[in-house]
């Protein structure tokens, strides 16, 4: 049993029986405690970031989803964007690169409610952020064109 | 949803035991059966609230290559693009924002070769460049949503 053995038999959830890990290792010819072992291993080195439920945004109402995207001094963001990603109502946060005519360096989901919700949250990014930011600009998700979450072969 | 339902939402986004009787232990700490919250469980995916119960992977730790990708395609020329963007396996998320960029997707590859090659396959059979936005660092993810 190896990592992608264990993410193969993983990937549609953990089993909803009793015991699961004793499911997962019959499936995989290996012994319960070596299934539940791994799972300790890539827990608390970050393969795996969490177990647990991945709720539905939509379904709990939060159909407004923005994703922010600002343009922020590059001197500073080492230090502004862990405290951007700290803040509860922030559940992505990154640097990308910029590219010609996208001059946007960092990222955060917003999740709300409403979109005045939403408003009021990345009012609160932008005090966070101060003059660091020259610009910023929230793109509302409209449809969900696809959704598979990532597979692995 | 009753007052069960949104504890175990809430309550277990993450940290579920991996012990013997997992079901059991976590339920202990809800105040409930080990058979309520395995049904409870079912339930909330049945319906659509939880889109997932178990281990949530770093895929990009496990190996490959990943990269968010925006377009800009005019009105007309959409839902065509759109098909021909989710018919690539490697299309994991794709999005309609509302923006001059309005077709948002990540791209999940065994490595970055391939990554490139299926960029540029979109590019061709779309017509239309696409924009390359890697992680280049993570300041947080995790999902902090209220029931």
């Amino acid at each position: 049993m190896n990592d992608l053995d264990l993410v193969r038999a993983l990937q549609e959830g953990l089993p909803l029986v009793p015991e699961p890990y004793a499911e997962v290792a019959a499936r995989l010819g290996a012994s319960e405690e070596a299934v539940r072992e791994r799972l300790v291993a890539m827990l608390a080195d970050g393969r795996i970031r969490r177990i647990g439920v991945v709720p539905d945004h939509y379904a709990l109402g939060y159909v407004a989803n923005g994703m922010a995207v600002w343009d922020v001094d590059d001197a500073q963001l080492a230090e502004l964007g862990p405290r951007v990603g700290a803040l509860d109502f922030v559940s992505h946060c990154y640097r990308r690169p910029r590219r010609p005519g996208w001059p946007y360096n960092l990222y955060a989901m917003v999740h709300g409610r409403t979109r005045p919700e939403v408003e009021e949250k990345v009012a609160r990014i932008a005090a966070l952020l101060g003059p660091a930011a020259r610009a910023h600009e929230v793109l509302y998700s409209r449809r969900i064109l696809k959704k598979t979450g990532l597979r692995l072969a | 949803m009753d007052e069960l339902d949104r504890r175990i939402v809430n309550g277990l986004q993450g940290g579920f035991p991996v012990r013997p009787r997992p079901y059991a232990a976590a339920a202990h700490a809800l105040g409930c059966e080990e058979a309520t919250l395995i049904a409870r469980l079912q339930r909330l995916l049945a319906r659509g609230v939880i889109r997932r119960f178990g281990p949530l992977f770093d895929a990009e730790r496990l190996g490959g290559a990943f990269s968010l990708c925006a377009m800009s395609v005019p009105e007309q020329d959409f839902e065509r693009v759109a098909a021909t963007v989710n018919a690539f396996a490697e299309v994991a998320h794709n999005y309609e924002r509302e923006h001059r960029f309005n077709l948002w997707f990540v791209l999940a590859a065994a490595d970055a070769a391939r990554l490139a090659a299926v960029r540029a396959a979109i590019e061709a059979r779309t017509g239309y460049p696409v924009l390359d936005l890697p992680k280049e660092e993570e300041y947080f993810l995790g999902l902090r949503l209220a029931a």
